[in-house]
C-alpha cells in the first residue's frame, strides 16, 4: 500500500463518517420538531423517546468521526480545534447537554424540571447541525490560521498552529457561504428528522403535521443547498501543485468534479435520492422516505467532503497565509499509523452489521403513545 | 514557554474534566458486571426476582451512564481545543487508540446499552442477556484503549521522532498496545471500578437494611456486589503492586514524590506517614529486592548510579543535552536543502540527544519535581481507603452470607457512609498517576508548557467556569434523581 493510497483511503473514510454523521443528525432534526410543534405532552414525550432510542448512535458517530480525524489527520485536529476554539466548544456544549437531557428530563427528582432539558434538546437540534455545517463550510471559504513547525525549536511561543484573530472561529458566522452550508445542514437535519419520525412512530394525528414539516423544511433545504452548490461551481478553489504550493484556481471545485466523474455522479444520485425521499414524505402515504433521503444524504455529503480534498485541493485552507493551508498530504499521519489503522478499519462493516441487526430487532414494532404511556422504562 | 496562567488554566480545565469523568466511569465498569451477573442468575434460575433486581440496578446504571458519555466527549475535544501542540506532536500515536476505541468499544457499548435498557419486551431473553454482557465488555474495551493512550504518555514506547515532520511517529503498534504500563493500568483501573460498583451497591443495600425494607433484595444485591468487589479488590492490589514496580522503573520521580523520598539509595525505607518508616520496605516493594536502588528526589535532580552501574544524568545535564537536541533539530531543518552534509551531521547530533529533548524546554532542574505533598498524601489516601474498603467488603460478605447483617446496624451505617470514600480512593489514585508525572505531558519528551494551544488565558478561564457550572448542575440533578430512585426502591 502506497502512502498516497493510504492518505486517500483515510480521506474517504473520514468523509464517509462525516456523511453518516450528517444522516444521523435526523436525531437533532427530530428534536427540533419535538420542541416546536404544537402537540400535546404525551405526543411530545413519544417524539423525544423516538429520537431517544437513536441518539447514542449519532453521538458515538460524532465521537468516532472526531477520533478518526484526529488519528488520520492530526494537523487538522490540532489546528482547527485549538484555533476555532469557540465554535468547537459551543458544538461540544450543545451535544453534552443533549446527552443528559434524555435521561434527566422526566425522572423523579429532576429538581429543575423537564422544560430546561427540552430547551437544551431544541438548542442542540438547531445549533448542532448548523454549527457543524458552518464548520464544514469553512473547508471552502478558508479560515484564519497559520502553521509554522519551526515554532517548536525557535524559542518564544512553541505553538505550531496559531489563529490570526481573537474570535477563534466565531468569525465564520460573518462568512455568508459558510453560514449558507450551516443553514442547509440544519434544514436537511430537520427534513430527515421529520422523515424519521414518520417512519418510527404510529400516530394518526401526528403524521399530517410531520408531512407538512417534511414539505417545508425540504423545500427550504433545496433552495439553500442548490444556491450553495451553484456558488461552489463558480467559486475559486484552493489548489495545491505537486510541490505542495497552494494557489487560487478559478472553478477549482468544478474541475474536481469533472476530473472525478464518479464523485459528481454520487452527488447527483444523492440529490435525486434526497428529493425522492422528500417527495415520498411530503406527498405520499409512504413512510420509507427516511431511507431514500438517508442514502441520498450519505452520497451527497460524501461527494462534498471528497471534492474538498481530492485532485490537489487544500481541504482546510488558510485565508491569511495560503501556504499554511492543510491538504490530505501535509496534514496526515505517518504511513505506518495509516496502515495500522487501515487494518483496524476493516472491522467497520462488522460493526455496522451488528448495529443494523440490533436496530432492526428493536424497531420491529412502531412506537405509539400507548406504548410510551405504559412503558416502565422510558425517557 | 507560554504564559504560566494559560498552562495553569488549561491544566485545571483538563484535570477537572478528567476527575469529573472518573466519577461516572468506575461505577459504569463495576455496575455493568454486577448487573450482568444478576441478569444471568435470572436467566439460569428463571426466577423473576432476579430480573427485578437487575432492572433496578440497570436504572441506576443508566442515569450514571448518561453523564459518563456526556463528559467523555469533552475530554476528546479538549485534546484538540486546549492541547493543540500536543495533538500535532503525538496525534500519530495517540489518535489511533482513540479512533479504535470509537470503532470497537463505543458502538458496542451504545448499541447494546439501548437493547439492554429498552429491549426487555422486544428481544429474546438470550439476546437481552448477551446485550447486557456486551455492554459491560464494551465498557471494558473502551477503558483498555483509552488507558493504552494514557500509558503511552507515561512511557512512550514504539515511537520515533521524525525531524522532517517535527513530531513523534509510531513505529510499532504492538509495542504501544503491549506497553507494560498499559497492562497494569488497565487491570488496576477496571478492577478498581469493580470495587466502586461493589461498594456503591453494598452501601445502598445496607440503606435498605437500615430502613428494614426490601430485605431479600438488599441481601441479594450485597452478596453479588461483594463477590464482584472482592475479586476486583484482590486484582486491584496485585496490579497496584506491579504499577509501583513499573513506576520505579520508568517514572522514578513519580515514585519518589509518592513516597516523599528526598534522598534514596539501596534499602530505601517505606514511609507510612511522615516520621513512621519501615526500613528497606520501599526497595522491596519497588524492586522486589532488599538491596534495590530507589532514587530520591535529590538523587534524580543531581544524577545517580544505580546498583547495576547504570548512570543517570543530572537534570541540569539533561537540560543541556535537551537544548542541544532542539538546536540540532533547528540546524538540521534549516540546512536540509542547502547543505545536506552539514544537515546530516546535525541530525546525528540530534539523535544523540533526542532522548532528553523535553528537558530542553525546562527553565530549572527543580521543574521536574511534581507537587510532592499532594502526590504523597493522595498515595496514602488511596492505599488507606482501599485497604479499609477491602476489609469492609469481606465483613459484609461474611455477614450477608450468614444472614446476620441486619443485626449490625452500625456496620450498615459504615457501609452507607463508605460510598463517598470509594470515589475519594479512585480520585486519589488518579492524582498520584497524573500529578505525579508533572511537568510531563509525555514523559521526558513534551512538558505541559509546550503542549498547549495558543489561546488567550481569559478564554480558557471562561470555559473552565462554564464547564464547572455545567458539571455542578449535572451532579446535583443526577444525585437527586438517584436518591429518588433508591427511595422508590425496586419493583419486586
Amino acid at each position: 500500500m502506497s502512502y498516497q493510497f493510504l492518505q486517500n483511503y483515510w480521506w474517504c473514510l473520514v468523509s464517509l463518517l462525516g456523511a453518516l454523521l450528517t444522516f444521523l443528525m435526523f436525531v437533532q432534526g427530530g428534536n427540533f420538531w419535538a420542541s416546536v410543534l404544537r402537540i400535546n405532552d404525551s405526543q411530545r414525550r413519544m417524539l423525544f423517546n423516538s429520537t431517544g432510542r437513536k441518539w447514542e448512535l449519532t453521538f458515538t458517530t460524532l465521537v468516532t468521526f472526531g477520533g478518526a480525524f484526529f488519528a488520520s489527520f492530526p494537523l487538522f485536529y490540532s489546528t482547527s480545534f485549538g484555533g476555532a476554539y469557540w465554535v468547537w466548544i459551543i458544538i461540544l456544549l450543545t451535544f453534552v447537554f443533549q446527552a443528559v437531557s434524555y435521561e434527566f428530563q422526566n425522572k423523579k427528582g429532576n429538581i429543575i424540571g423537564a422544560k430546561p432539558f427540552q430547551i437544551f434538546l431544541c438548542i442542540n437540534g438547531i445549533l448542532g447541525p448548523f454549527l457543524v455545517g458552518t464548520a464544514v463550510g469553512t473547508f471552502f471559504t478558508g479560515s484564519a490560521f497559520t502553521v509554522d513547525k519551526s515554532a517548536i525549536y525557535n524559542g518564544g511561543s512553541p505553538v505550531i498552529s496559531t489563529w490570526a484573530n481573537n474570535f477563534h472561529g466565531l468569525e465564520a458566522l460573518a462568512q455568508p457561504w459558510a453560514v449558507a452550508l450551516g443553514v442547509a445542514v440544519f434544514l436537511l437535519a430537520a427534513m430527515l428528522g421529520a422523515l424519521y419520525l414518520l417512519n418510527n412512530i404510529e400516530d394518526e394525528t401526528l403524521h399530517p403535521t410531520l408531512r407538512k414539516g417534511v414539505l417545508w423544511s425540504g423545500l427550504a433545504f433545496v433552495v439553500v443547498f442548490v444556491t450553495w452548490l451553484i456558488h461552489l461551481y463558480i467559486t475559486d478553489g484552493f489548489a495545491v501543485n505537486a510541490e505542495g504550493i497552494v494557489s487560487m484556481e478559478p472553478y477549482k471545485y468544478t474541475h474536481n468534479f469533472v476530473a472525478n466523474p464518479i464523485v459528481l455522479a454520487a452527488l447527483f444520485l444523492g440529490v435525486v435520492f434526497v428529493l425522492f425521499g422528500w417527495f415520498q414524505g411530503a406527498f405520499t402515504t409512504s413512510v420509507l422516505g427516511i431511507w431514500f433521503a438517508g442514502i441520498g444524504t450519505v452520497l451527497a455529503v460524501l461527494a462534498i467532503f471528497l471534492v474538498a480534498g481530492i485532485n490537489g485541493t487544500a481541504y482546510y485552507p488558510s485565508n491569511v497565509d495560503l501556504q499554511s493551508s492543510l491538504t490530505i498530504r501535509n496534514s496526515c499521519s505517518s504511513p505506518f499509523t495509516l496502515k495500522a489503522m487501515f487494518w483496524a478499519s476493516l472491522a467497520i462493516p462488522f460493526v455496522v452489521a451488528y448495529i443494523a441487526y440490533a436496530w432492526h430487532a428493536m424497531d420491529k414494532k412502531k412506537l405509539t403513545t400507548e406504548e410510551i404511556d405504559k412503558a416502565d422504562i422510558k425517557y | 514557554m507560554l504564559a504560566a496562567t494559560l498552562v495553569g488554566w488549561s491544566r485545571l480545565q483538563f484535570a477537572m474534566t478528567a476527575a469529573y469523568h472518573w466519577i461516572f466511569v468506575p461505577l459504569t465498569l463495576g455496575l455493568s458486571i454486577i448487573v450482568a451477573i444478576m441478569e444471568t442468575l435470572y436467566v439460569v434460575k428463571g426466577d423473576d426476582f432476579w430480573k427485578n433486581v437487575a432492572k433496578f440496578w440497570m436504572k441506576i446504571f443508566a442515569i450514571n451512564f448518561a453523564v459518563g458519555i456526556a463528559t467523555g466527549i469533552i475530554l476528546e475535544f479538549e485534546f484538540g481545543t486546549n492541547w493543540s501542540n500536543y495533538s500535532w506532536f503525538v496525534g500519530d500515536i495517540f489518535g489511533a487508540p482513540l479512533a479504535i476505541e470509537g470503532i470497537f468499544a463505543f458502538f458496542m457499548e451504545s448499541t447494546f446499552f439501548a437493547v439492554m435498557f429498552f429491549g426487555w419486551n422486544k428481544v429474546s431473553k438470550r439476546f437481552h442477556l448477551a446485550s447486557t454482557w456486551l455492554t459491560a465488555l464494551g465498557a471494558a474495551i473502551s477503558a483498555f484503549w483509552i488507558l493504552v493512550a494514557n500509558s503511552w504518555m507515561q512511557h512512550p514506547v514504539g515511537t520515533e521522532f521524525n525531524p522532517d515532520t517535527v513530531r513523534s511517529e509510531m513505529v510499532s503498534f504492538w509495542a504501544v498496545v503491549t506497553n507494560p504500563i498499559a497492562t497494569s493500568k488497565f487491570f488496576h483501573a477496571v478492577f478498581s471500578g469493580w470495587m466502586t460498583g461493589a461498594v456503591v451497591v453494598a452501601g445502598i443495600g445496607c440503606w435498605y437494611l437500615l430502613k428494614k425494607k426490601e430485605t431479600r433484595f438488599a441481601y441479594a444485591s450485597i452478596i453479588v456486589a461483594c463477590c464482584v468487589g472482592l475479586s476486583g479488590g484482590v486484582a486491584t492490589m496485585l496490579t497496584g503492586d506491579s504499577s509501583g514496580v513499573k513506576a520505579a522503573k520508568y517514572q522514578p520521580m513519580k515514585l519518589a514524590a509518592a513516597e516523599g523520598l528526598e534522598n534514596g539509595g539501596p534499602r530505601a525505607a517505606f514511609s507510612i506517614v511522615p516520621g513512621v518508616k519501615i526500613p528497606a520496605m520501599l526497595s522491596i516493594l519497588a524492586t522486589h529486592s532488599v538491596d534495590g536502588y530507589v532514587p530520591g528526589i535529590n538523587n534524580i535532580i543531581e544524577g545517580y548510579t544505580d546498583n547495576e552501574g547504570n548512570v543517570e544524568l543530572s537534570v541540569a545535564e539533561k537540560m543541556e543535552r535537551g537544548s542541544q537536541a532542539i538546536q540540532s533539530l533547528k540546524q538540521y531543518r534549516e540546512n536540509k536543502e542547502s547543505d545536506p552534509e552539514l544537515a546530516a551531521a546535525y541530525l546525528a547530533d540530534f539523535r544523540e540527544n533526542e532522548k532528553y529533548m523535553g528537558y530542553g524546554y525546562l527553565n530549572a532542574p527543580e521543574d521536574v519535581v511534581p507537587n510532592v505533598p499532594l502526590v504523597y498524601w493522595s498515595f496514602r489516601v488511596m492505599i488507606g481507603l482501599g485497604s479499609f474498603l477491602m476489609l469492609l467488603l469481606i465483613v459484609l460478605a461474611w455477614l450477608s452470607w450468614k444472614k446476620k447483617l441486619e443485626n449490625f446496624k452500625w456496620l450498615q451505617v459504615v457501609a452507607l457512609l463508605s460510598i463517598p470514600l470509594v470515589y475519594l480512593c479512585g480520585q486519589a489514585g488518579w492524582i498520584v498517576a497524573e500529578v505525579g508525572r508533572q511537568p510531563w505531558t509525555i514523559q521526558d519528551l513534551l512538558p505541559v508548557g509546550v503542549a498547549v494551544s495558543g489561546l488567550n488565558p481569559a478564554a480558557v478561564q471562561t470555559t473552565f467556569f462554564i464547564f464547572a457550572s455545567v458539571f455542578a448542575l449535572f451532579l446535583v440533578v443526577e444525585l437527586s434523581i438517584i436518591v429518588k430512585a433508591i427511595a422508590k426502591g425496586p419493583e419486586l
